[in-house]
Parts: structure tokens; C-alpha cells; sequence
């Protein structure tokens, strides 16, 4: 699949940076965040015809950072730089928050639930990554506090079907975390290459590959290997180790703030920092051990100002959100050529 | 009384929406064509843009020299924290983009202020400048002790942002930036 991006909307509302855009897992609806400390719930439609549907606003005191949908669909989380995370349902018929979640000490950065829903990880300026247990009624029960990385924590991810979490930071290093043996949080992997601040990162369909986006201006692909494998990677006492196997550099020419890997079409779409969106696809017949990726569409003047995040539709093939500093939140389709 | 205040308020709320209206179709007009280039767009010739360049190098000066030190009663350009040829500013015709790096020079390698230099720096060329800049900012090579630690905190757009949200940081940021009448 090549072909070029276009935009279907911009949506309109925020005032001030809007720093998070995230798909309900039925690809029909889209919330986003932002400086103005306010959520915003998009209906989507194909074409111009997205409409705002439900506008949350009083859950923080400051910047709302990131927000998540549960794969459930029933629950939206927010993580803001009050310190706070907000757990936000429409059990009652409209959406209200139902709890919220205190710990960090300051800023949280980034909110993820696992695939089960019976976890939320959040991560925060305090550098440590905590997991939360979801119980029945609202109850969230700390299960870990993880300090390994040594700066700020921008972002986590959880694998798309175990229960593994990764965590990109500012320490320039991503980790990455299970359960052991005495079902304590761990941490079971360093990824060290980036040479500056790691904004984001994504895991492909299949979690064996994970993508990395930092300030150094460069992607890169990590292939996960597991114990005596054929290619020989030396994987020690773990249960499994990534590797880099490929650097992308030479495309963008800013931080890189955002990555997402479409689980549909196995693109990736980049935001960064000079105002544009690119996408990459592994070129065919490509080694799985030193693949090779190609920028297939770049849109250089996507927002007037930085993007800060990219996501692609769960649901419907190339569909992509982004929004930016410039206060839009802009939906795109990837048209085949 | 109460109703022609209220009716007043009415016909201003009215015009308010109706102003907004109007705005808002002009500006989504506006957007539509956003991907492609503008046919009608005329080429800014070389030396044109290097007027700009050079005009937008003297104006971020001006805005950057009459900053306050956070603790001494005078200016960055009195104690030549900052300087004319600090400023330099990069055209990339290609991106349509302007780069700007701004170079300071702490007073003392290990002067505690420094990163809230750099912030007010920031701040202040953000709130000014009406074109879309790219900003970076860094400390003179070899000014500072922990050079690269301020220059990586500096030029973190997230940290920025958050910092701007801490009522007492703010503060100070905004005296030093405040414009003397």
C-alpha cells in the first residue's frame, strides 16, 4: 500500500497546544487533550462530517497530557501535569469521572491500559512507572512502583497480547516489564541506542517488533528474540530480548514525538517536530533480521506548528489522527494509488 | 431596566455567535486546500528572504536584549548574557520554516540560573513573534558546567510547558520578561 495521505477534517475547539489524540477501540470516535485542560469526544464520520460530541472539562487543574481508551471501550483514562490520572466512564448515560488516581508527584506524562483492562500503567516527571490493578466499582490498587529509569518517564505502552510494559524516557532508554516467578513487577530489558530523549514508542501487530521515536531525530526497529534462536543473539537468562536492527535517520528534521504502527496495514506514521507526518513501510521481500523501511508518503506542512501526536484507526484501514500545537486535531485517509 | 440590560446582552451574545460564524467559515475556506500548494503563491525571491532573515535576526534581539537577570537589577545585554551575533536565524526554503538558535552566556560555569534564563529567553520570543519560528537555545559551548543537561531541559517543549504551569516558576519568569513602560 503507497498512495498519498489527505486530510478528511480538521477539527476545531481547543485553544492552546492539544498534546493527545486516541481512537475508541470501534474506530468511530476519537477523544483528545490538551493545554486548555479540557477533553474533547469527536463523533466520526466519513468525510468532512465529524462533529464534537461531548466535551469534559472539569477533571484537572492543568494540562491534560494523554488520554487512553480501554480495549473494552467502556472506560477513558487522562493523565495531567496536576500529578493526577482521571478514570472517566458513561455508565450513567453521559461521561463522568469516576475516580481518580493519586501517587505521582508530579506531572503524569502518559496512560496505558493492558490488553486485559485488568491493568492501567501510568508513568510521570518522578521517573518511576507505576501498574495499577483494575478491580470491580471503580477501584484501582497500586500493584508497583518502578524506578528504573533515571529521568523523566514520557510514555508507556503495553505489548498488544501479554502482559509486558515498556516505557520510553528522557534518560534516553526504553524498559520493559513483567511479572516474575513471585508475580513482582520487574524490569526485564534495557533498550539503549537513542542519543537523545525517546518520545514515543509502539509496538506492530504481532508485539514481536517495537518502534522507537526520539528527539535524535531517528526511528529505529527493535526485533524481539527469544532464547536459543537460529540467528544466534545472545538472549542470556531472560525470557526474551529486542535488539535494534534498524536505525531510520535522514527523514525528519525535528524531535519525532509520536509513532504509531497501524495493526491493519503494517504502516508507521510519524509526528514531528517540523510540522509533518510521515509514513514508513518495511519494503518487501525485507530480512527480518536487518529490515529495510521506505518513507512512502510525507505531508511537510500537515499542522502550522509541531505535531505531537499521531494515531492510526483501529478499525478503519489508513484512517489517521493527529493533532498539534497549532490547537487542531486533523483526521487524514491514506489514498491508494 | 433589567429587561434592556438583558435584551442589550442578548443582541451582543447574538453578534458575538454571528461574528464567530463568519470567522470560522472564512477560516475553514481557509483550510480546505491546506495539502497542496496555493497556485496563486508567488516565490519570494532570494533576496527577499534574506531581508527577512536578517530583519527577524534584529527584531528577536530586540525582544531577547531588555530581559531581566533573575537576581541582579540589570539586563541580559548589560551583562552580555546575550549579544547580537548570538542570535542566528535559518531559512529552510524547502520547509518554509524558520530555525532560530539563540546562544547565551551565563555570567559564572556554574551559575544556578541559568536554565531560567533560557526559559525566560523561551517564553518571551514565543509570546513576541508572530511568525511561526522554530526556537532552539543553547549555552555558549563551554559556558556552563552542566551545559548539556540545561541545554537538553531548555529545549524539552514538554518540561517548558509544565514549568509555565508552576504558579511560583511562572512568576519569575514573568518579572524577568516584563517590558519596563
Amino acid at each position: 500500500m503507497t498512495g498519498k495521505l489527505k486530510t478528511i477534517c480538521s477539527l476545531k475547539g481547543h485553544s492552546g497546544i492539544v498534546w493527545n489524540a486516541s481512537w475508541h477501540p470501534k474506530g468511530q470516535m476519537l477523544a483528545s487533550c490538551g493545554e486548555d485542560k479540557t477533553i474533547r469526544l469527536w463523533n466520526y464520520k466519513d468525510g468532512d462530517k465529524s462533529t464534537l460530541k461531548c466535551l469534559l472539562a472539569d477533571g484537572h487543574q492543568r494540562t491534560v497530557r494523554a488520554i487512553a481508551w480501554s480495549y473494552c471501550g467502556q472506560s477513558l483514562a487522562s493523565a495531567s501535569f496536576d500529578a493526577t490520572i482521571a478514570i472517566w466512564d458513561n455508565k450513567s448515560g453521559q461521561f463522568e469521572c469516576n475516580a481518580t488516581l493519586e501517587g505521582h508527584e508530579n506531572e503524569v506524562k502518559s496512560v496505558a491500559w493492558s490488553r486485559s483492562g485488568s491493568m492501567l500503567a501510568t508513568c510521570s516527571r518522578d521517573k518511576s512507572v507505576w501498574v495499577w490493578e483494575v478491580w470491580e466499582d471503580n477501584e484501582y490498587e497500586c500493584a508497583a512502583v518502578l524506578n528504573a529509569h533515571s529521568q523523566d518517564v514520557k510514555k508507556v505502552v503495553w505489548h498488544p497480547h501479554e502482559d509486558i510494559l515498556a516505557s520510553a524516557s528522557y534518560d534516553n532508554s526504553v524498559k520493559l516489564y513483567m511479572e516474575d516467578a513471585d508475580k513482582e513487577w520487574t524490569c526485564v530489558g534495557t533498550l539503549s541506542s537513542h542519543t537523545s530523549t525517546v518520545w514515543s514508542l509502539a509496538f506492530d501487530k504481532t508485539g514481536d517488533r517495537l518502534v522507537t521515536s526520539s528527539d535524535d531525530r531517528t526511528l529505529k526497529i527493535w526485533q524481539k528474540y527469544l532464547p536459543g534462536n537460529p540467528e544466534g543473539i545472545s538472549v542470556k537468562d531472560a525470557n526474551f530480548v529486542y535488539k535494534c536492527v534498524c536505525t531510520i535517520s535522514g527523514f525528519h528534521t525535528r524531535p519525532i514525538y509520536d509513532v504509531t504502527w497501524c495493526h491493519l496495514t503494517d504502516l508507521i506514521a510519524t509526528a514531528c517536530g517540523d510540522n509533518s507526518i510521515r509514513i514508513f513501510k518495511e519494503e518487501d521481500l525485507s530480512d527480518r533480521n536487518q529490515p529495510s523501511f521506505s518513507c512512502v508518503s510525507h505531508v511537510s506542512e500537515a499542522h502550522s506548528q509541531d505535531i505531537n501526536s499521531v494515531q492510526w484507526n483501529p478499525v478503519v484501514k489508513g484512517v489517521l489522527a493527529s493533532c498539534s500545537d497549532d490547537g487542531l486535531v486533523k483526521i487524514w485517509k491514506m489514498e491508494s494509488t | 431596566m433589567i429587561l434592556t440590560i438583558s435584551s442589550l446582552l442578548m443582541m451582543f451574545a447574538n453578534l458575538m455567535q454571528q461574528t464567530k460564524k463568519i470567522i470560522q467559515e472564512k477560516y475553514l475556506k481557509n483550510d480546505s486546500g491546506n495539502t497542496t500548494a496555493n497556485p496563486i503563491a508567488i516565490e519570494a525571491t532570494d533576496e527577499q528572504l534574506d531581508e527577512k532573515t536578517h530583519e527577524l535576526k534584529d527584531q528577536i534581539y530586540d525582544i531577547i536584549r531588555t530581559i531581566k537577570d533573575p537576581e541582579k537589577p540589570a539586563t541580559l545585554e548589560d551583562l552580555s548574557v546575550v549579544y547580537e551575533n548570538g542570535v542566528e536565524v535559518i531559512n529552510q526554503r524547502n520547509l518554509k520554516l524558520y530555525t532560530v538558535r539563540i546562544e547565551f552566556n551565563p555570567t559564572v560555569p556554574h551559575c544556578s540560573l541559568a536554565t531560567l534564563i533560557g526559559l525566560s529567553i523561551r517564553i518571551k520570543v514565543i509570546r513576541s513573534i508572530l511568525e511561526n519560528v522554530k526556537l532552539d537555545i543553547y549555552i555558549k559551548e563551554g559556558a556552563h558546567t552542566t551545559e548539556e543537561e540545561i541545554n537538553k531541559q531548555i529545549n524539552d517543549k514538554e518540561r517548558v510547558a509544565a514549568a509555565m504551569e508552576n504558579p511560583s516558576l511562572r512568576d519569575v519568569v514573568e518579572k524577568c520578561i516584563k517590558e519596563e513602560e
